[in-house]
């Protein structure tokens, strides 16, 4: 017989949510039980950086499902509620307040925690990361009177929003300590080309930059010191430096992680009751050939799917090729597959319409593409990578011929 | 508020007023409707949105952009004459009353 206490999810983002949803789409029948830290029923980060900030979008809007969706769907949502320990034994989590939640299935999704600056001045008023609603508002609320805006970290947070930034008029200055902006995902040509693009806008990018400390008035940030003694004036101070994912619940409980919570390709731990999704997780990608961690939308959406999946009876492997992406000005940034150990990239399109994919191919077959403004070379790389059918080099670069062909 | 009238690939019918400005596709998730995804959240970026917009509305509802054309052409579901991607299409007075179809499939 299963055991009592459904299936308990940590974390309400968006691995948690796409849990919870997909479960019930499975028929899955017993008790669910979604729980937050936020003050808030889940909703979406990525129009944090974009649109949310530009106030084209409201808080209300950002939510993936109205508030009486869970109470229609019997899933017992739980916000403002912390997961402290996890006894594996008993099948129990163990919430701040005290109250123990029995478990038939335990799903960890909890995320990843932004890196902060290990500087002087880091806890100084106007210095943010961004990962949340509430991170988002406090930004919001003093960007409105800031004059000056520093970013630290040339990842797509740090350039979404610097872009925002720009739009609303600030002076922004980009700090990056790489030799190149986003130079953990893209190649150098496409790096050089987002960095051209942010400076045409009037965006001062500066790599090799070692932030020293933050500088404060009253309290509050007004400048950035870096080693070469370059000052940068700052009324606002977002920190885009990368995350670390959230483990010490899984640690807490004995379940192995290695940056990331181990699982494998259904979304199962060490721990046949224990399941983890999202930025939290590391697995071995049949695509990677390797244990990989991804932070994305994607990721977290399919893996919740896959461990819906796996808990109603009904396993499944998740081997989707990897896929993000980035809005920045009037460019949208698609990339899918992995670069890694690449050989050969070829452009499609031209750098100087704003309309081009690179190719990218490893001893001959196609790995990645990089799309800006060129959204139906994004969908016909994922399903080409998916298929496992590669274009030649020449027949990628030549923009006439359709890609599509080859999907028969 | 403009209404919209959403209907499943099964046949079953949503009727939603949705505030001006909201997107096609805010309406759908948010009042959880099933058959359309939105998984890039509204940016035009994956077609997992896609409806078949009830003739009588077509010149009535923002026009396509070239990203959007392109992007239909990716939809799962076959592409038709009045195809769209709910995330472009916004709520507006002039298409009070737009009936929406979904699609068999999004992803």
């Amino acid at each position: 017989m299963e055991p009592a206490g459904g299936v308990v999810i940590v974390g309400a983002g968006q691995a948690g949510y796409q849990t919870a949803e997909s479960l019930r789409q499975e028929g899955y029948a017993a008790p669910i039980t979604l729980i937050g830290a936020e003050p808030h029923a889940p909703y979406q980060r990525p129009p944090l950086s974009k649109a949310y900030l530009l106030g084209e979008t409201d808080r209300h809007r950002l939510k993936f499902r109205a508030e009486h969706y869970y109470a229609d769907h019997a899933i017992d949502l739980r916000v403002s509620t912390e997961a402290t320990a996890i006894d594996r034994e008993r099948r129990r989590v163990v919430l701040a307040d005290g109250t123990n939640l029995p478990y038939a299935h335990l799903v960890l999704a909890t995320g990843a925690r932004p890196r902060s600056l290990p500087v002087p001045g880091a806890e100084l008023e106007g210095v943010f990361a961004l990962k949340t609603l509430d991170d988002t508002d406090r930004i919001d609320r003093r960007l409105g009177s800031a004059e000056s805006v520093v970013v630290v970290g040339a990842g797509f947070i740090g350039l979404e929003l610097a872009a925002v930034a720009r739009k609303l008029g600030k002076v922004v200055t980009v700090l990056e300590a790489a030799p190149r902006v986003m130079g953990r995902v893209v190649t150098p040509e496409l790096s050089d080309f987002f960095a051209r693009v942010h400076r045409d806008q009037g965006v001062e990018i500066v790599t090799g930059a070692q932030v020293e400390a933050f500088l404060g008035e009253a309290g509050a940030v007004c400048a950035v010191a870096c080693a070469d003694g370059a000052r940068h004036e700052a009324d606002l101070v977002v920190v885009g430096i990368g995350v670390t994912p959230e483990v010490a619940l899984a640690e807490g409980c004995g379940l192995p992680c290695d940056d990331g919570i181990l699982v494998n390709a259904q979304g199962r731990t060490a721990d046949p009751r224990v399941f983890a999704a999202g930025d939290c997780t590391r697995y071995d990608h049949p695509f990677a050939g390797k244990p990989i961690r991804l932070e994305s939308v994607q990721n977290a959406a399919d893996q919740g799917r896959c461990v819906a999946a796996a808990i109603a009876g009904r396993a499944r492997l998740y081997d989707t090729v990897p896929w993000f992406w980035s809005d920045q000005y009037d460019l949208k940034l698609q990339m899918v597959g992995l670069q890694e150990g690449c050989d050969e990239t070829v452009l499609r399109g031209d750098m100087a319409d704003r309309k081009f994919s690179l190719f990218h191919f490893r001893a001959g077959a196609l790995r990645a593409v990089d799309s800006v403004n060129r959204p139906a070379d994004h969908i016909q790389g994922r399903k080409l990578l998916a298929a496992g059918i590669s274009p030649t080099a020449e027949q990628a670069a030549d923009a006439g011929f359709k890609l599509k062909d080859l999907l028969g | 508020m403009p209404k919209v009238t959403y209907i499943e690939h099964g046949g079953k019918e949503h009727h939603v007023e949705l505030p001006a400005g909201w997107t096609l596709m805010q309406g759908a998730t948010l009042n959880g409707i099933d058959g359309i995804d939105g998984e890039c959240g509204g940016s035009c970026g994956c077609a997992t949105c896609h409806v078949y917009v009830d003739e009588a509305f077509l010149d009535k509802v923002e026009p396509q952009s070239e990203t959007e054309d392109e992007m239909l052409d990716c939809a799962v579901s076959p592409r038709e004459p009045n195809s769209r991607l709910s995330c472009q299409i916004k709520a507006t007075p002039a298409i009070d009353g737009i009936v929406v179809r979904l699609p068999e499939a999004q992803s």
